[in-house]
């Protein structure tokens, strides 16, 4: 066991470690892996009541400006200014080869403002990548300190009322801006309802030690995060998705309003366009290995003659699904749900079908 | 009783007879976290110490447990493949894992007591 000391640390790392969280380094921070319910209870525990997650890894920035939605158009295949107010909206910023520098969720909170939530190993990369494209534009981009946590499950929405945070007027993916310098939205990460609030570092310790005098809550930590986003069928980008897959392999074309795809002057709309036109040779899949033996990310995917014929990029147990899930990349005509592959995992030859994802049925509040 | 010898590795063996009984311990149990799959060796393999004898997957990641002792397997604990968790409920009694016939008892003498091996952990 490794006793190097990641760069950074959560405001609230104090909490963490008087729950008793055991920790490990992610994207450059020293993250809550586990606690001591451990990950099956923790991953069970958000799919029947309530799951507090630490996310404060993750960046938010303050895009602002007369330009802001014609930048944000222009770094993101997205019509920004249609997203409408209080709406947010998954996207990814894509690089002149339409690969996928990172995945975001936008909220437009006003025709001049919006709200770009970013992954922490990709925050400072997105960061520089935004701020070369903002020269040419009207606009300010400003990195917002916050305390990030998220609180998913069925309890959620009455978890966050009965603690003074009432976001019951929140859909799936809309979002407000409770009191200053707070921003909700109802979204998440795990196929469940549930929330996502950002607020002032100092204002965060009070709100979460409310949140946990709740019986109904419990802290999640980074491992049980992965099952579940993972039974949810959601990419992890450095995983599932990076800077050599594209939207349309990757299945995660919905994101792009075809309009947009068609004419938009985003970066990267050329070698999309080309992508879209050509069609792609790998799909991205849900795997489900038919025996008890988990498949991980990195296993190739080969057909009855032993051709590899695909990768596994996520895969491990699904604690509500009850057995190993995977997912992955395989040839496009061996992407139909039930096709049977095989893995080899230490030698041995493993069989795997090809599954609907998501594995857990998604039960967000659409409203 | 016999009493239980230790790795650094945190595998512990028990003598039953002329076999020795081993497992891992709740101290690995505890950070591996809730294990979901373990993969046991074959009756009748012969091995060397430090090989691995046995993967015990968790839901997030896979890790080798090595073989105190060169010998023989001549047992498996089969009840793992149904209920993996009795490594994490009981990792020093019905989570056992394997037995082996040792071919150098004399290896016994490098292992370590509970005392030396708590203080390494």
């Amino acid at each position: 066991m490794s006793n190097v000391e990641p760069g950074r640390h959560l405001p609230l790392e104090s909490l963490h470690e008087s729950a008793g969280a055991r920790f490990g380094a992610f994207a450059g921070w020293n993250m809550p892996l586990t606690y001591p319910a451990g990950v099956m209870k923790e991953h069970l525990h958000t799919r029947e009541k309530a799951g507090l997650f630490d996310i404060s890894h993750m960046q938010l920035f303050a895009v602002e400006g007369d330009e802001a939605a014609a930048f944000l158009s222009h770094a993101c295949p997205l019509d920004a200014a249609a997203i409408g107010m209080g709406k947010s909206k998954y996207t990814v910023l894509l690089n002149e080869k339409a690969g996928i520098i990172d995945d975001l969720i936008i909220t437009q909170l006003s025709a001049t403002r919006f709200m770009v939530v970013a992954n922490a190993g990709n925050a400072a990369k997105d960061e520089a990548h935004f701020r070369a494209l903002a020269a040419n534009f009207s606009v300010s981009l400003e990195a917002l300190p916050r305390v990030l946590i998220a609180l998913q499950g069925p309890e959620a929405e009455s978890v966050l009322t009965n603690a003074g945070l009432d976001l019951s007027a929140l859909t799936f993916m809309t979002a407000t801006e409770p009191k200053p310098n707070w921003f909700a939205s109802r979204s998440g990460y795990t196929g469940e309802d549930g929330f996502e609030v950002a607020m002032p570092v100092t204002e965060a310790q009070a709100f979460v030690e409310k949140l946990l005098a709740d019986e109904r809550v419990m802290w999640i930590g980074l491992a049980a995060r992965d099952s579940l986003r993972l039974e949810a069928g959601l990419c992890l980008h450095g995983q599932d998705i990076d800077e050599t897959t594209d939207p349309q392999s990757a299945g995660i074309l919905w994101a792009i309003p075809k309009r947009v795809r068609e004419e938009g002057t985003f970066v990267g709309a050329e070698a999309l366009r080309a992508i879209h036109a050509k069609g792609s040779d790998q799909k991205r899949v849900g795997l489900k290995p038919e025996g008890r033996q988990p498949v991980r990310a990195g296993a190739p995917v080969i057909d009855a003659d032993g051709t590899v014929v695909g990768r596994v990029t996520s895969g491990g147990f699904g604690p509500s699904a009850g057995h190993p899930i995977a997912m992955g990349y395989v040839a496009k005509n061996l992407a139909e749900p039930g096709t049977q592959l095989f893995t080899e995992v230490r030698g041995n030859r493993l069989e795997l079908r090809v599954a609907t994802l998501p594995f857990t049925p998604h039960r967000y509040r659409k409203g | 009783m016999t009493k239980t010898l230790f790795t650094s590795d945190h595998e512990w063996l028990r003598m039953e007879g002329d076999a020795a009984v081993v497992g891992i311990t709740d101290y690995a149990q505890e950070q591996l976290g809730d294990l979901v799959f373990v993969e046991l060796p074959e009756v009748g393999r012969q091995v060397t110490k430090g090989e691995t004898v046995v993967v015990v997957e968790s839901v997030k990641a896979a890790s080798d447990v090595y073989v105190p002792v060169d010998g023989e397997i001549v047992a498996v604990n089969d009840a793992l493949s149904s209920d993996p968790a009795l490594v994490n409920n009981a990792a020093m009694g019905d989570g056992w894992l394997f037995k082996i016939k040792l071919s150098n008892p004399s290896q016994l003498d490098e292992l370590m007591d509970e005392d030396a091996y708590k203080a390494t952990i």
